[in-house]
């Protein structure tokens, strides 16, 4: 294939991935618009009017970026891993592998659907945010910089699990078991120097918890980790991971026998 | 001439131990319309699967069009064009989408993507349903929609796997026509069919693979001059209790109104016609019990050879 040959294969496979979640709207943008709400509200305005300050920001402001971060994690990787485990399920995965396509553009096109995904939801979490707290950006490009590359690291993450699922179960388990407990930990909705010692470490072992303090320094100018560390644990675990997805497509786990 | 598919030598053994191919070497030639027959489980689709790149081989080499599928995947991708045994596009995507996005998978632009999808659409029926979901379809739709798509990209060599199972007589005839029509264009199509009238009907060449070996290799037409006897049935005006007996003639009453004889290649049957007229018997239709091919295929798995006369 040549190069435009090979873009035009990634374009149809992207455009076939946002049609999949933009014509089920109703499942795919909307219940994260109204779960963060219910956290603004619950968390933010009843419990955080209570808490006080936290690391010199209202409670409200603090975990608004740890929110929006948690929405975008969640959506790139629920998207790409539903998606590839249904093509597997329905065999139309059948239609890219027979096609002359690269290995590495099937990749990119899934991850570009669930990048997508995971930032529109993210824009339409925000746009819910103002609601209660004016957005106040503190450095724009660590901001924009962090969601895409956390966006893209959970939709290669979704992948892997997609790969390796045989039933519908297989796909609700590492969100469910795995993603949601490291994220909940991850520091949305406090700060690590309030706890102690040990479990300030034992925290760092959680990649999603450099990835919320570096979107959390965009908008707030604050964070517990260094940006550096930030992102060199999300390129390097985005490398590994795709590097090891190209290698489960050639191999074809789960999609060929 | 370059093959169209030339396969040597393949090998498969699935995980669990099971030998699906013991070595299957085959050819089939540019422009012709070719048969790949075999009972359930012989190993039909696992070679189809292979040359489509979605089964891995164990061994052997097959080559598209002179592109080996090991060393120049993507050449021989663009080559091939499949109609697989299963349903397998998504069923809650618009039937137009399902076809134009098969044509971007092979880097075709998405205005020409959609003109290639709405002139398959149109010949096999299914423009009218273009926007519709696929699960919408019935199952005949459903098989044309497989074909248009596995068409959209223009191949040289279209692979069949059973397309018109489960489909009425009226649409399989005009999946006939159109197949036919594709072929004579230029295309070379290979068919898997459990319609043995199908593949009579249609394909110049014949291979019979049963349990993973290749059995049969050769032209329609010289596989059924192999053919010595066959059986017809020879239905009576008036209902007999025993059939009189009928000397130098295979006969057998089936029911009070029905006989079946065997009637070897060359044999003039007007002595079976003048015995039964003395006996009082007259004949009011006649026609062969099966598809001659049919015979042959069961003879052939049995291990019975070709029966001489």
């Amino acid at each position: 294939m040549t190069p435009h040959q090979k873009l035009t294969a990634l374009r149809t496979i992207v455009t076939k991935e946002i049609l999949r979640f933009a014509r089920i709207w109703i499942q795919t943008v909307l219940p994260p618009m109204i779960t963060t709400a219910l956290y603004f509200i619950i968390f933010g305005n009843l419990i955080g009017s209570q808490i006080g300050d936290m690391d010199g920001f209202r409670y409200m402001e603090f975990i608004i970026p740890g929110l929006i971060m948690m929405s975008v994690i969640t959506n790139s990787y629920a998207n790409v891993v539903s998606s590839f485990y249904g093509s597997k399920f329905q065999r139309h995965i059948e239609e890219m592998l027979i096609s002359p396509v690269p290995n590495y553009i099937i990749l990119i096109g899934f991850v570009a659907g669930g990048v997508t995904r995971g930032l529109i939801v993210g824009i339409a979490v925000t746009l819910v945010s103002l609601i209660f707290s004016p957005l106040s950006i503190f450095n724009l490009w660590v901001m924009l910089s962090m969601i895409v590359l956390t966006a893209i690291l959970f939709a290669l993450a979704g992948f892997i699990n997609g790969a390796y699922a045989r039933n519908f179960d297989d796909i609700s388990i590492i969100p469910t078991f795995v993603l949601t407990p490291l994220t909940y930990l991850g520091g949305i909705f406090y700060s690590i120097s309030m706890l102690p010692e040990f479990w300030q470490k034992a925290s760092l072992a959680n990649p999603i918890l450099y990835m919320i303090n570096a979107f959390r320094y965009g908008f707030l100018g604050i964070t517990d980790i260094s940006l550096l560390a930030s992102y060199s644990i999300s390129i390097g675990f985005i490398l590994i991971l795709y590097t090891f997805s190209i290698h489960l497509l050639r191999k074809g786990q789960g999609i060929k026998t | 001439m370059t093959a169209a598919l030339a396969i040597r030598d393949l090998k498969k053994t699935y995980r669990n131990g099971h030998v699906a191919l013991k070595g299957i070497t085959l050819e089939v030639v540019e422009g012709d319309f070719f048969a790949l027959l075999g009972p359930n489980g012989a190993g039909k689709s696992t070679t189809i699967g292979i040359v489509a790149s979605l089964v891995n081989k164990s061994a052997g080499e097959v080559t598209i069009f002179g592109h080996d599928i090991e060393t120049d995947l993507a050449a021989a991708k663009s080559c091939l064009g499949l109609v697989p045994q299963e349903f397998n596009f998504n069923q809650f995507e618009p039937v137009g989408e399902i076809v134009a996005n098969q044509a971007g998978y092979y880097g075709i632009e998405r205005r020409e993507a959609f003109a290639r999808a709405e002139n398959y659409l149109r010949r096999l029926g299914l423009w009218e349903k273009r926007r519709g979901m696929a699960r919408e379809l019935s199952g005949g739709m459903k098989r044309r929609l497989m074909i248009a798509r596995a068409l959209v990209h223009e191949p040289r060599l279209l692979i069949l796997d059973e397309p018109t199972a489960g489909v009425d007589i009226e649409i399989r005839r005009s999946m006939w026509d159109f197949l036919r029509e594709i072929n004579a264009s230029g295309t070379t199509i290979i068919l898997t069919t459990h319609y043995l009238e199908e593949a009579e009907s249609l394909c110049r060449n014949i291979a019979i693979i049963d349990e993973g070996e290749l059995i049969e290799n050769t032209s329609t037409r010289r596989l059924l001059n192999t053919l010595h006897m066959e059986t017809f049935i020879l239905d009576i005006a008036d209902p007999l209790e025993k059939l009189p007996e009928l000397p130098g003639h295979s006969v057998r009453l089936v029911d009070e109104c029905t006989i079946e004889a065997d009637i070897c290649r060359g044999e003039v049957v007007n002595d079976l016609f003048s015995q039964l007229s003395a006996q009082g018997i007259h004949i009011v239709s006649m026609r062969n019990k099966t598809n001659r091919l049919e015979q042959l295929f069961v003879r052939l798995l049995e291990g019975n050879g070709i029966e001489a006369c």
